[in-house]
């Protein structure tokens, strides 16, 4: 019986293939807007974190003046010292790594290769902070480090840009009018979170970048990797008192500096990405609605029309609940149907769309069953009414009805 | 003959059947207390005016409506107690329903119409297979099996209700002026089958007609006249065979 039954629908519906399509067009388009919004949104929100992730995870950034910038007007806030981050190791508890940046721009020369970049100077403890894969050769040892050694690690931009496949350890080249030796590579981590080539950098100890392009002793910005055991937001308070203290700031003075928390970034991030990819499903949602409405539509008016047929049943010996079933199971294949349907754009839409949004494709079987599942039950909540219509016809007037 | 005589053995009895339409001023007394015996392999033609009471008679013959009071015994089962579904069964085992204006399903093949019947009784594909193509064969269809009835013609089209409605061996075959939309050849056609019918497989036909013609097919012919049966003929069916008596 139940065989029979869905043969009929199928029947029925290849009998009316066109309208049958445009009845199922609003579950087909609902299904497709809320799998494919649930899906890219997944996506970002993953992107996100990978970006995040990339800067470091639970490392605090420190920068003077407040939020992104340096502030407006007024006087500028000095950089920090190089002492600032001993007191921060010798002070702070948690704290695995601190590194300084003090950073520079200039173009490197190689042969006549000639390439603009950043310099970034630091110390060991930075390959400590932030997650760097050396692809070949090694990072500056200590005593190249304290001596302020022109060693250099480079970025994967820059080698790619100055030595052009010859291997670049060991090789000399000019940046900032200074020689400089390659003694390592290191992986490419492409974009960052800002849309800024992270791998467009060359790393040297700090010294040599103080003495010798900056010209002073001032540390832009301070990296500080807190172990994951302690609470970051004890360090971050307990860092804030001593830079506080360390510059000088009076009680009801504001800070001018800022402790940029990458953990706490990503969090955010990928909840606001989770929240809007939540609220893009649920207006995609309302789509759905319409369509099982579309459905009930149709199966009134095709009960409507097939009132005869149903007669015939009845009259033929049919009880109530086998019509019911009849048209109930033809709701329920129609919007399966259109589920299915709304399945397979979406995943062709995510899997044309995700490369182009930059966002990974993550297929995810639970959406995508949710939406089936949704879409067969606005077959039976839709379709019962209809259905219920056909079962309870008089078979009389049916037979009757012209 | 297929069956024993006499209004002892009747298959369908009625007493005092009434049925009235709507309710207070605006009702309507289609049945005034009627009275009837047929016999199990009578061939019965019900004749009588618009509004007789012979298309309401027949409706509750065919268990598809109730009396509003009064008796119908059908095979013994007291029909005016069943409910709807139960209503729906007794169709479903008992009885073969032919209609003037054929009522097959448009875009379906001849052979889907017949097997509409076994589908409810649960048969098997092959089944319905079998015995569908049987009853086809027996109207002498079974080469038109898979025409939709748009492609047949009308006496063509009422062949293949009558073989739906034998498909299930019914005890009775209800027709409801089964020659109304039919010429006069294509109409003989169909009176003869029925009379093969009644009187090779041992269906009891029950049929409503307005043409005197037809109902000279039948072996007994009730006249309604004012939701009453007015008087009860010996058609020239069969003189022999088994009588309704009021």
């Amino acid at each position: 019986m139940w065989a029979t039954t869905l043969l009929l629908a199928i029947r029925e519906i290849r009998r009316h293939l066109l309208r049958s399509f445009l009845t199922i067009l609003g579950i087909v388009i609902g299904v497709w807007a809320v799998v494919t919004m649930v899906t890219l949104g997944n996506g970002a929100t993953q992107a996100v974190k990978t970006q995040i992730s990339s800067l470091g995870a639970n490392v605090l950034q420190i920068r003077p003046g407040q939020g992104f910038g340096r502030g407006g007007g007024g006087p500028q806030p000095p950089d920090f010292k190089i002492e600032d981050l001993d007191a921060i190791r010798e002070q702070i508890v948690g704290v695995t790594a601190v590194a300084p940046q003090v950073q520079s721009t200039g173009a490197a020369v190689y042969n006549a290769a000639n390439w603009s970049t950043t310099i970034n100077g630091t110390n060991r403890e930075y390959f400590i902070a932030q997650p760097w894969t050396i692809t070949e050769g090694r990072i500056f040892s200590e005593a190249e480090e304290q001596a302020g050694k022109a060693v250099c690690v480079i970025g994967n931009t820059v080698n790619s840009r100055l030595f052009r496949g010859v291997d670049a350890v060991g090789q000399r080249f000019r940046i900032k009018n200074i020689s400089c030796e390659v003694i390592g590579t290191l992986a490419a981590k492409g974009q960052g979170g800002f849309g800024n080539d992270q791998d467009d950098v060359v790393i040297m100890p700090y010294k040599a970048v103080q003495r010798r392009m900056t010209g002073n002793r001032d540390v832009r910005a301070i990296l500080v990797s807190v172990d994951e055991a302690y609470d970051s937001q004890k360090v971050q308070s307990a860092l804030k008192e001593l830079l506080r203290e360390r510059r000088h700031l009076t009680a009801e003075a504001e800070d001018d500096f800022n402790i940029f928390d990458t953990k706490q970034i990503s969090d955010t991030l990928s909840g606001t990405t989770q929240i809007l990819t939540a609220l893009l499903g649920a207006v995609a949602a309302v789509s759905l609605l319409v369509g099982g409405i579309g459905i009930m539509n149709i199966m009134l008016v095709s009960v409507t029309e097939r009132t005869r047929e149903i007669g015939i049943r009845l009259a033929i010996g049919a009880v109530g609940k086998e019509v019911l079933m009849q048209f109930l199971v033809e709701a329920v294949v129609l919007s399966s149907l259109g589920g299915l349907m709304g399945l397979v754009l979406a995943l062709l839409s995510t899997l044309a769309l995700a490369p182009v949004l930059k966002v990974p494709f993550i297929f995810d079987p639970q959406i995508n069953l949710l939406a089936f599942f949704f879409s067969a039950a606005i077959g039976v909540v839709f379709g019962y009414f209809p259905a219920k219509r056909a079962a309870s016809l008089n078979p009389i007037e049916a037979l009757r009805h012209e | 003959m297929p069956n024993e005589p006499g209004a002892s053995d009747a298959l369908i009895q009625l007493r005092g059947v009434t049925k009235t339409f709507g309710e207070g001023a605006t009702a309507f007394q289609a049945l005034k207390g009627v009275d009837l015996d047929i016999a199990r392999g009578d061939f019965v033609a019900v004749m009588g005016p618009s509004g007789s009471g012979k298309s309401t008679t027949m409706n509750i013959l065919g268990c598809l409506d109730v009396p509003t009071s009064g008796q119908f015994r059908f095979k013994g089962h007291a029909v005016e107690t069943l409910d709807r579904d139960q209503r729906a069964l007794l169709r479903r085992r008992y009885l073969g329903f032919v209609f003037q204006g054929f009522n097959l399903l448009a875009r379906t093949t001849a052979l889907e119409n017949v097997e509409l019947p076994l589908v409810y009784r649960g048969e098997d594909k092959a089944k319905r297979h079998e015995l569908g193509m049987a009853a086809l064969d027996k109207v002498g269809l079974a080469d038109w099996w898979d025409h939709t009835p748009a492609e047949l013609s009308g006496g063509q089209q009422q062949r293949v209700a009558i073989a739906r409605a034998i498909v299930t061996h019914p005890d009775v075959l209800l027709a409801d002026e089964p020659t109304g939309n039919l010429d006069s050849a294509r109409s003989i056609e169909i009176m003869e089958l029925l009379t093969d019918l009644n009187r090779n497989s041992g269906i009891t036909v029950l049929m409503v007609t307005h043409e005197p013609d037809m109902a000279a097919f039948a072996r007994t012919i009730i006249h309604f006249k004012d939701g009453l049966v007015e008087r009860i003929d010996q058609g020239s069916g069969d003189r022999a065979g088994a009588g309704a008596t009021a």
